[in-house]
């Protein structure tokens, strides 16, 4: 016979997608779900969430609180060229990213079959190696006796070995490469959703490929590209193992110079600089998650 | 099993003043209703009008606002829905993907502590019932659609439920399977005996399967009663119009004779079925079938009483079984006529002029 | 072929040709008998597998690395679980702000989670500790495991809940029965991705390691700072292989998983 256990659930909902399980069991126990989810959520509070709120206020001074760290900042020219450098590399990374991945998430959404597959798999392979690893791939790709420099010579187009490594181009390419993934995935997403029998109406009303592209898949494949803008850029902003491996001695990101502050022990001013930088990048993305579509794509290509 | 009002295998529920609201929406505002132990009861309605949240209710997923369910006399509003020993077939069947058929029946038998040599028993019993012999091993995935609500049916009777609660669970499925599927379900329930409690919004299937039929409008029951009833005799206009096809006349009462209402309809005299007793000058609607009107020749006039009307071809349709014929009156109310297509039955054509009878029993006033 | 088809096709291959250069670069260099990084190699051979397998102060960081992501796991695992069940069913309100504290992680730069857990940590002597990296690596593993699961939960037709209920199984029975079995290639993915977020983990890493735990990409970058050595290139070889396999496993499995 059925067991007689008093146990009672409370009204279930999926997370993060849209469908809603409309069920509602007796009166529920709101005690329940909260039980659950509790032990991570104190668990994030002590280990995360407490001490980087901790640190942050660290920025406000050692004995009372003063802004005098954050006052500083206009007229702080270290922190202004870092800062300007961090948003320029940020910018040129995604512009980069995004004419690269453009054409490589068409082609991977216009193949079928063994084509498709092929491709994915040279996205997916060095996004799912380390940064680390990656980084220093180009460092023996860039480096004096490096692949780049070696072919450069033996076809003899210059003479002597190039300086690329330890340059902020060698940043920007290192970068591109670890980041176009993250811009090619959202937009092929995008691309994915669009109606099919969308383009074949153009075609049938007269439009060219050309046009149909422009008019018709261009457009609607923007929120994939916002999410991959915003992705790449707030990303590229936070960047640390790659610019300190093959980046410029003279040229150091954000992220950096907070690293090089806290070895020098000066807590206020490394979290003055953590503060700006988180809220750079929340800023960021509060303002993109307000165009529309933009959500949906940024979730679906999470890792 | 408890005792009160049950006899036999199948629980007796009864509903009272049943009521479920959401916010300011009522989906069921006000359900009473008594379903005798054993019969074949079909809630009928079209989509918002609460029959799916009513049998919820009794399932015991949705918790009413108002009013009391009990099931063979106890009340179990409050009851959780895995205490109520009450089988259940969904609508897209709701089988366990990760079982085999053959766990997937066993489960309920296994939540009641069945020994497994008793379970493997009872499952190949329900398999037969459902003519499924040896599609034990398979996976949900790698049957028809067909199947795997015969599968949802076995599993939900394999415990030796004295209820069975059915939400829509042929609408996935094409006519030819639903019909057989229909026939089927109508043989287990006679077979098996016990209650079984139909959803559904479909009339036609309704009509093939039902012991009795509510039909349910806007949260509330419009009637009860055997097919033929709600057939024959519906009680409102939104009943007539919902089970079949019904003919409306808009008529002027102008008197009683005996349990008729005489009326003049499109200038003239007809007479109708009438429960009520309304007063004379009073504008009603009479209703009538389309497949008992017949065209009449002057001369040959049918012996049981009638009434006869005058009206115009406007459309003339071949459909197989029979013809369908779109009619006007002289003061332009739409009539449908359908005859079987005999040989011997001469076809009109559009525009032509026509006189069409049929029985006063077969009138009835809404 | 026409001009118009060649060349997006030539256009696009170069883009996927410098997705894959620098990953086999790594692989042909590991390969190499040089003692210096140098492209093409001179000669072939196993040398510097040999080295890293030879070598102590390479192998105690890969044990240490492997420890401490496969603690990461379980501990990442079991309370990513247990939060997804439970915010699936928490009131909108309350499970937004609840997500939005555990899926941070992902959101937050890592150099500031890196000195904000490294400024507590220090306080309580958690610095150069396999604990301290276990815990610090678990906030990071986390939002995978909760992304993972809250999928496979959502994916969950109510209906067979529902369906359990009316054959007798109690909501803990439904829970054993029906959905933890269906969530088991969500909880897998979720932990290969825990393990990888644990392994490859170098920016906190860096903070956290301090002199007693020194993790492999630890190991791994301060050789670069120092020394350019080519066993590098067979070390990331080896974790490139280990990543590639067990993402490929989780990809798999998430293409596939879904017992439908």
């Amino acid at each position: 016979m059925s067991e007689v256990v008093q146990a009672e659930r409370g009204p279930p909902g999926p997370l993060i997608s849209t469908r809603v399980a409309a069920l509602e069991v007796r009166a529920p126990k709101r005690l329940t779900p909260l039980l659950l989810a509790a032990p991570l959520l104190l668990y994030m509070l002590a280990f995360y969430a407490l001490p980087v709120l901790a640190m942050l206020l660290r920025s406000l001074g050692e004995t009372e609180w003063t802004f005098t760290h954050y006052a500083a900042l206009p007229t702080d020219t270290v922190f202004l060229k870092t800062f300007w450098n961090t948003l320029y590399t940020a910018l040129i990374v995604t512009a980069g990213t995004l004419l690269l991945g453009y054409p490589v998430a068409l082609a991977l959404v216009r193949t079928k079959g063994v084509t498709a597959a092929l491709i994915l798999v040279v996205i997916l392979l060095p996004f799912w190696t380390s940064v680390l690893v990656r980084s220093y791939a180009w460092m023996a790709l860039m480096g004096r006796h490096g692949l780049i420099n070696e072919a450069l010579v033996a076809a003899g187009l210059v003479e002597r070995p190039l300086r690329i490594l330890n340059t902020p181009l060698a940043t920007q390419i290192a970068m591109i490469h670890i980041l176009l993934p993250y811009m090619i995935l959202p937009i092929a997403n995008a691309l994915r959703q669009i109606d099919p029998s969308l383009a074949r109406a153009a075609s049938g009303l007269g439009a060219s490929p050309w046009h149909t592209f422009r008019q018709v898949t261009l457009p609607l494949s923007m929120p994939g590209v916002a999410a991959g803008v915003l992705l790449v850029f707030v990303l590229s902003l936070g960047f640390y193992i790659t610019p300190a491996m093959v980046g410029g001695p003279r040229e150091i990101t954000l992220s950096m110079l907070i690293a090089q502050q806290v070895d020098q022990l000066n807590w206020s001013y490394a979290a003055c600089l953590s503060a700006v930088l988180l809220v750079s990048a929340l800023a960021l993305i509060g303002l993109f998650y307000r165009l529309p579509g933009i959500g949906n794509a940024f979730r679906m290509s999470a890792r | 099993m408890r005792d009160g009002a049950s006899t036999g295998h199948g629980a007796a529920v009864a509903l009272r003043g049943l009521e479920k609201s959401y916010e300011r929406v009522a989906a069921v505002a006000g359900v009473s209703l008594d379903i005798h132990s054993g019969e074949f009861l079909t809630l009928l309605g079209p989509s918002g009008s609460g029959k799916t949240t009513t049998l919820m209710m009794i399932a015991g997923f949705e918790m009413p606002t108002a009013g009391d369910i009990a099931i063979d006399g106890q009340s179990v509003v409050g009851m959780p829905p895995y205490k109520r020993n009450i089988g259940m077939v969904f609508q897209n069947y709701a089988l366990f993907p990760h079982l085999t058929v053959a766990d997937n029946i066993g489960f309920p038998l296994k939540q009641r502590g069945v020994a497994k040599a008793e379970r493997l028993r009872l499952v190949g019993e329900a398999l037969e019932l459902v003519h499924l012999p040896g599609y034990g091993n398979r996976y949900p995935r790698q049957l028809s659609g067909g199947q795997q609500q015969r599968v949802a049916l076995a599993r939900a009777i394999v415990f030796q439920p004295r209820l069975l609660l059915m939400d829509e669970p042929l609408g996935a499925l094409d006519k030819q399977l639903r019909e057989n599927l229909q026939l089927e379900m109508r043989r287990l329930h006679a077979d098996l005996g016990i209650t079984f409690i139909y959803v559904t919004h479909d009339q036609e299937e309704a009509l093939t399967m039902s012991d009795r039929i509510a039909v349910m409008n806007e949260g509330l029951v419009a009637q009860v009663g055997r097919p033929e009833e709600l057939y024959d005799r519906p009680a409102s206009r939104f009943v007539a119009g919902f089970i079949g096809e019904s003919n409306f006349l808009p008529a002027i009462v102008r008197g009683l004779e005996g349990d008729l209402v005489v009326a003049e309809c499109d200038g003239t005299i007809v007479r109708a079925v009438c429960p009520s007793r309304p007063a004379s000058g009073e504008p009603v609607m009479l209703t009538t079938r389309p497949e008992r009107m017949r065209f009449i020749d002057a001369a040959t006039a049918p012996e049981t009483p009638h009434n006869r009307i005058r009206v115009t071809v406007t459309e003339a349709v071949f459909a197989g079984e029979r013809c369908r014929y779109m009619l006007r009156t002289l003061d332009g109310t739409s009539i449908v006529l359908k005859e079987p297509s005999s040989a011997a039955i001469r076809r009109r054509s559009v525009g032509e002029q026509a006189e069409i009878a049929w029985s006063v029993a077969d009138t009835i006033l809404v | 072929m026409t001009i118009g088809r060649l060349l997006p096709a030539t256009v696009v291959g170069l883009i996927l040709l410098f997705l894959a250069l620098p990953i086999m670069v790594v692989l042909v260099v590991s390969f190499s008998e040089a003692t210096y990084l140098t492209f093409p190699p001179p000669a072939f051979g196993l040398r510097w597998y040999r080295a890293y397998f030879g070598n102590d102060d390479w192998l105690r960081p890969t044990w240490l690395s492997l420890a401490v992501a496969a603690a990461v796991v379980v501990l990442s695992t079991v309370l990513g679980t247990l939060a997804s069940l439970g915010l699936a069913r928490l009131p909108r309100p309350l499970r937004v702000v609840a997500s939005g504290l555990i899926l941070s992680p992902l959101i937050v730069p890592v150099i500031v989670v890196a000195i904000g857990i490294y400024y507590a940590f220090s306080r309580f002597g958690l610095v150069g500790t396999p604990v301290g990296l276990v815990l610090a690596h678990t906030c990071l593993a986390v939002p995978f495991v909760v992304t993972s699961v809250s999928a496979s939960l959502a994916g969950i037709d109510p209906r067979l809940e529902q369906a359990a209920q009316s054959l007798g199984a109690t909501p803990r029975g439904t829970f054993l029965q029906v959905t933890l079995p269906l969530i088991r290639p969500g909880v897998i993915v979720g932990a290969l991705f825990a393990f990888i977020t644990s392994f490859d983990e170098l920016v906190v890493s860096l903070f956290l390691s301090g002199s007693g735990a020194i993790t492999l990409p630890r190991r791994m970058w301060d050789d670069l700072r120092f020394a350019i050595d080519p066993t590098i290139a067979a070390v990331s070889t080896l974790t490139i292989v280990l990543t590639v396999a067990l993402l490929g496993v989780a990809h798999f499995l998430r293409k596939h998983g879904d017992v439908r």
